[in-house]
C-alpha cells in the first residue's frame, strides 16, 4: 500500500507532537531535579531550567541532616507498610467470599460495598467519626479508614470468578476447608492480581497526605507528603505576602523543596518501569468488569 | 363460607411457624456447614457500617444541633435551619458557581485530550516509540498531590521556567497564583499534564480491538487514512468514548478537592475556592460541623443524582451501563 503525501506529512507532524507531549510531561520533573542541584540564587534568578545552575549538593546534605525529614519518611514507610497488609487482608477476604456464588446474599453484600463508591458519608462526618473513636493522632486514622476500595475490591473478585470451579471442588472433596483452599489453591493462582493490588495501595499509601494533615497536629507523626506539603505551603505563604525578590527563607525554601519533592518521588519513579504494566492491566481488568 | 375462611386462617397458622422453622433452621445449616466462607464477610462488613455507612448516617447533624464531643448524631433536631443557612450565603452561591466553573472546563478540555491523544499514538509505526511515548505519559499519574502542587507552584512561579520564558520574549512576569484570572487555566492544565496519558489506556485498548479487516477493505474502496479513522476508527471506540463520558458527568461536582486545598491561597480565592474547600474551612477551621455537613450533604446528593441520571441516559443510548 502507498501512502499518500499528506499522509506522510502528518506522520512527521504526529511525531514531533508526541515528542512535544512527551517533553512537557518530562519538564517539571526535570525542572525539579535541575533546582534541586542548583544554587540558591540562580533559582532565585529564574535561571534553572533543565540543568542545574551553580552545581552543588548541600542542599541534599541540609535535606538529609534533618531530623524531621527522617522521621517523616521513616512514618511514610511504616505507614505504608502497615495500611497495604490490612488493605490486602481486608480486599482479599472480602472478594473472595463474594466470588463465591454458594454465598447467601452474594448479590445484596456487593451491592452493600458498590453503593459507597456513589454516596458517602462527606468530609465532616467522617472527621467527628475518627475522633470520637479517640483516633486523632494514632496510626489507626491514616491506617485504617480506606481499608477496602472496593474498585479494588471488584477488580480482585471478577479475577477470583475466572478461577475454574473444578479446582476448588477437588480440593473440598479432599477434604480441604475454605481457608486451605483459600490459602493452597487460590492465592497461589492469583499471585498477579495480588501483586497489582499492593501495587495499587502500596502507591496510594505512599502518596497520601490529606488524612494525616487532618487527624495529626504532633509532627514527629507526619508522613514526607505532609512534611513536604507544610513546606510548600510555607514558601506560597511567603510568595503571597510579597516577599519574592531577595528573601533569604525564601530561597532556602525553594531549594530545600526541590529536594525534598525529589526525595519523596524517589521511590516511586525507581519502582516505575517496573510496575507501570500491572498497574495498566489492572484498569483494564477493572473495566472489563465495569 | 365462614368456616371455610378459618379453615384458611388455621392452615396458615399452621404452615407459616413451619416455614420459618424450615427457613431459620436452612441458615444455620448452612452456616454451620460453611462457616468459614461467612466468616470471611465479618471484618470487611463491619469496616463498611462502621467507616461508609455509619458517617452516610451521620450526614443527619446537617439537621441537628451537634456539639464538639458530643454524640455523632447531634444533639437536637434545628429543622431546616442549616439548609436555609447555605440557601441564604452568598459565598455558598460563589463557589458552587466556581465548582460548576472549574469542572465544566475540566470537562472541555481533559475530557477529548485523552481519545486525540490515543488516536495519535495509534498512528505511529514504531512500536518502541510508541511504548516509551505511553510510559512517559503514564507518570504524572503515580505522583502524590504535594507533588503536583510543588511542581505547579514551581513552575508558574515568579522567577519560574514560564515567566523565564516570557521574559525572554520580552514581556513582563506574571505571578500566576496571585492573580484569580489565572486559577481555572492552571487548575484545568494540571489535570491535563496528569490524566491524559492515563486516561488513553481504555482507548488505546478499544483500537486494538478493531477489526482489521475493515481497514483493508476501506482501502480497496480507496478511502484514505483520515476516512478511514472518521468511518472506522472513531465509531469503533464510540462505546468506549460514551461510557466515559457518563462516568464523567457523574462526578461533574467532584473538583479535585486535595489539588485545589493545596493550590490556592486568599489571592485567588474569588475564582479558587470551590464547595469542597468552602466546607473544609467551614466545618474544621471555623467548626461550625453542623453547616458544614449541610453543604456536604448538598452535594453529594447532587452528585449521586448525576451518576444515576447519568447511568440511565447511558443505558438507554448505548445499552451499556455503570449497573
Amino acid at each position: 500500500m502507498k501512502e499518500s503525501v499528506q499522509y506522510k506529512i502528518f506522520k512527521v507532524i504526529n511525531v514531533l507532537i508526541l515528542l512535544l507531549v512527551v517533553y512537557v510531561t518530562l519538564f517539571p520533573f526535570l525542572n525539579v531535579v535541575a533546582q534541586s542541584f542548583s544554587g540558591e540564587a540562580q533559582i532565585n534568578a529564574g535561571k534553572v531550567g533543565l540543568i542545574p545552575q551553580g552545581f552543588n549538593i548541600e542542599t541534599y546534605q541540609t535535606v538529609l541532616k534533618d531530623q524531621q525529614f527522617w522521621v517523616s519518611y521513616k512514618n511514610t514507610v511504616l505507614y505504608t507498610v502497615v495500611a497495604t497488609t490490612i488493605s490486602m487482608v481486608m480486599t482479599t477476604m472480602f472478594a473472595y467470599a463474594l466470588s463465591k456464588k454458594r454465598l447467601a446474599g452474594r448479590q445484596f453484600f456487593t451491592k452493600f460495598a458498590v453503593f459507597t463508591m456513589f454516596f458517602s458519608g462527606g468530609l465532616i462526618p467522617n472527621y467527628i467519626l475518627i475522633q470520637q473513636l479517640g483516633w486523632g493522632n494514632t496510626i489507626w486514622a491514616v491506617v485504617v479508614p480506606g481499608a477496602i476500595s472496593v474498585f479494588n475490591m471488584l477488580i480482585m473478585k471478577s479475577f477470583f470468578e475466572n478461577i475454574p470451579e473444578e479446582l476448588e471442588e477437588a480440593a473440598s472433596i479432599d477434604g480441604s476447608s475454605t481457608y486451605g483452599t483459600l490459602f493452597k489453591i487460590i492465592l497461589p493462582l492469583s499471585k498477579p492480581i495480588l501483586a497489582t493490588m499492593v501495587l495499587f495501595y502500596a502507591v496510594g499509601n505512599w502518596n497520601s497526605w490529606f488524612s494525616a494533615f487532618l487527624y495529626f497536629d504532633q509532627k514527629e507523626l507526619f508522613p514526607v507528603t505532609l512534611y513536604l506539603r507544610n513546606l510548600i505551603k510555607g514558601a506560597t505563604a511567603g510568595l503571597s505576602t510579597g516577599a519574592t525578590s531577595a528573601d533569604n527563607l525564601t530561597q532556602i525554601a525553594a531549594n530545600i523543596k526541590s529536594v525534598t519533592m525529589v526525595l519523596t518521588v524517589l521511590p516511586i519513579i525507581m519502582v516505575y518501569p517496573f510496575i507501570q504494566k500491572y498497574f495498566v492491566s489492572g484498569i483494564m481488568l477493572g473495566s472489563v468488569k465495569q | 363460607m365462614k368456616p371455610a375462611v378459618q379453615v384458611q386462617k388455621t392452615a396458615q397458622n399452621i404452615v407459616l411457624p413451619d416455614l420459618n422453622v424450615n427457613k431459620r433452621t436452612k441458615v444455620l445449616a448452612l452456616l454451620k456447614k460453611d462457616w468459614q466462607l461467612y466468616s470471611l464477610l465479618v471484618l470487611p462488613i463491619i469496616y463498611l457500617l462502621v467507616f461508609k455507612y455509619l458517617p452516610m448516617l451521620g450526614n443527619i447533624i446537617a439537621f441537628r444541633r451537634f456539639i464538639p464531643g458530643g454524640s455523632i448524631f447531634g444533639e437536637e433536631w434545628v429543622g431546616l435551619q442549616y439548609i436555609q443557612m447555605f440557601i441564604n450565603d452568598p459565598t455558598f452561591w460563589h463557589v458552587f458557581k466556581n465548582t460548576l466553573m472549574i469542572s465544566s472546563l475540566t470537562l472541555l478540555f481533559c475530557f477529548p485530550a485523552p481519545i486525540i491523544f490515543a488516536l495519535l499514538l495509534n498512528e505511529l509505526t514504531s512500536k518502541k516509540f510508541k511504548k516509551f511515548v505511553q510510559t512517559v505519559s503514564y507518570l504524572p499519574h503515580f505522583l502524590s498531590m504535594v507533588i503536583i502542587a510543588g511542581m505547579v507552584l514551581q513552575i508558574t512561579a515568579g522567577n519560574g521556567p514560564i515567566n523565564a520564558l516570557i521574559t525572554a520574549l520580552g514581556g513582563e512576569p506574571i505571578y500566576f497564583m496571585q492573580e484569580a484570572s489565572w486559577f481555572r487555566g492552571i487548575y484545568v492544565t494540571s489535570e491535563m499534564w496528569q490524566g491524559m496519558g492515563w486516561g488513553a489506556i481504555l482507548y488505546l485498548a478499544a483500537l486494538t480491538n478493531i477489526d482489521e479487516s475493515l481497514y483493508e477493505a476501506a482501502k480497496i474502496d480507496g478511502a484514505n487514512r483520515w476516512k478511514q479513522t472518521i468511518h472506522i476508527t472513531i465509531p469503533g471506540i464510540l462505546p468506549t468514548i460514551v461510557t466515559l463520558l457518563v462516568l464523567n458527568i457523574g462526578s461533574l461536582m467532584a473538583v479535585g478537592f486535595e489539588k485545589v486545598l493545596l493550590l490556592y491561597n486568599p489571592l485567588n480565592y474569588e475564582t479558587a475556592d470551590v464547595i469542597s474547600t468552602y466546607l473544609y474551612r467551614i466545618g474544621l477551621e471555623s467548626s461550625n460541623f453542623s453547616y458544614a455537613t449541610a453543604i456536604g450533604l448538598f452535594e453529594a446528593l447532587i452528585g449521586l443524582t448525576l451518576v444515576l441520571s447519568a447511568n440511565a441516559i447511558s443505558r438507554k443510548l448505548t445499552d451499556s451501563s455503570l449497573w
